[in-house]
């Protein structure tokens, strides 16, 4: 007998909770990086083709758009990092308690920040 | 597996508005989600407006005080009203919860409530949970004792003591009440039910390894030990955020995981 039963409404009805939400940047963050490691690569064969091939990527690099889209990269590594190290912790079955996880998001955001900043006012 | 859209028959549609007949002092608006087994119509969002000058503090209340006076075809599991029973949990205002334990006052604007997520709907808040209660049965949540152990003992009637240390060892986790809101917020739940135990299964299956009476701690382990049943768990913590009895399933699981990498 088919009861043909409905399947409840989930992530259109569910709260956007800061846990679920740190969860789902931390693997689009890792997608992310993978994606630049290959664009990394790219950049390296470049220099190893000689000159000709450089000057192009360095044309490319000079856009603003490009200096917006590698800040947003530094920024996806920090993130990344910061939140690994957390998942460490986890590991352990250490700051695991509601209000710890919080907290330790909100410091994963501010070090994220001012890392990014840090390394962008150094170079 | 990942499937964000729901199917064509769970589409929820516009549903009817029951307006306040006299006017009321200090209104409140409660959207309800409704699914009737017996008309062919998908699911709808009903509204109702109480009168909380008129009503209890929780979101139970309401929810009597509508099948009492406005609706009588509202259907929804309670039972004793005070979060011991496990049996009023649903999605309010995005979060799962009891019902008995969610004071109307914590919602802003219009309350808005739903079954348990990602459930099959036996109608209207009511969710078919006989795939989770399988689930539980079969860690196997009851004590065991094997042979050896119970030879030892002088005379077999003897209780099974313990000390408080090893009680203490069961704190926040015999407390569950098998709600199964933290099961239902945990989107590798949503994706993956059919294997994937689920936060409050593994935390029973916990709470039966860390049980010194009981001797099958190694197999149970075993049991658990599987990529689809445990490691699904990925730490996101919904389950965490949303027990209504203050419980943390995730650290529960976190403990069972380096227990079956240092002991097994």
């Amino acid at each position: 007998m088919s009861l043909n039963r409905p399947l409840s409404p989930h992530l259109s009805i569910h709260k956007r909770v800061l846990t679920a939400v740190f969860s789902i940047f931390h693997r689009f963050t890792g997608i992310c990086l993978s994606l630049g490691a290959i664009l990394l690569s790219v950049w390296i064969v470049l220099i190893a083709l000689g000159p000709t091939y450089y000057s192009k990527f360095q044309m490319l690099s000079s856009l603003i758009f490009f200096k917006i889209f590698l800040f947003f990269w530094t920024l996806t590594i920090f993130y990344h990092l910061y939140n690994g190290i957390r998942y460490l912790f986890w590991s352990y079955g250490k700051m695991m308690d509601l209000g710890t996880v919080y907290k330790s998001a909100y410091v994963v955001i501010i070090l994220s920040i001012l890392s990014t900043i840090l390394v962008w006012i150094s170079i | 597996m990942v499937e964000f859209t729901l199917p064509i028959n769970s589409k929820v549609q516009k549903g009817i508005n029951h307006p306040v007949k006299d006017v009321s002092e200090k209104p409140k608006k409660i959207i309800i989600y409704r699914w009737n087994p017996e008309d062919q119509e998908n699911p709808r969002l009903d509204s109702y407006e109480i009168d909380l000058t008129k009503c209890g503090p929780m979101v139970l209340d309401a929810l009597m005080k509508i099948k009492n006076e406005i609706d009588s075809s509202l259907t929804f599991r309670r039972s004793c009203r005070e979060g011991v029973c496990g049996s009023c949990a649903m999605n309010i205002d995005g979060v799962n919860t009891l019902a008995c334990l969610k004071p109307i006052e914590e919602v802003n604007g219009e309350i808005r409530i739903y079954p348990l997520p990602h459930m099959p709907v036996v109608k209207d808040l009511v969710p078919d949970l006989s795939k989770a209660y399988e689930q539980l049965a079969s860690i196997k949540p009851w004590l065991q004792r094997s042979k050896k152990d119970f030879n030892s003992l002088q005379n077999s009637s003897e209780e099974k003591k313990q000390t408080p240390k090893d009680r203490e060892k069961l704190d926040g986790q015999w407390e569950c009440v098998l709600c199964f809101c933290c099961t239902t917020s945990c989107p590798s739940y949503w994706w993956n039910s059919d294997e994937y135990l689920g936060p409050a299964v593994l935390m029973q299956a916990a709470r039966w390894v860390n049980d010194s009476r009981d001797s099958e701690r190694k197999n149970r382990l075993k049991a658990v030990n599987d990529k689809m049943k445990l490691y699904r768990c990925h730490s996101i913590m919904n389950c965490t955020r949303s027990c209504p009895k203050g419980l943390n399933p995730a650290k529960a699981i976190a403990e069972l995981k380096k227990a079956i990498v240092t002991e097994l």
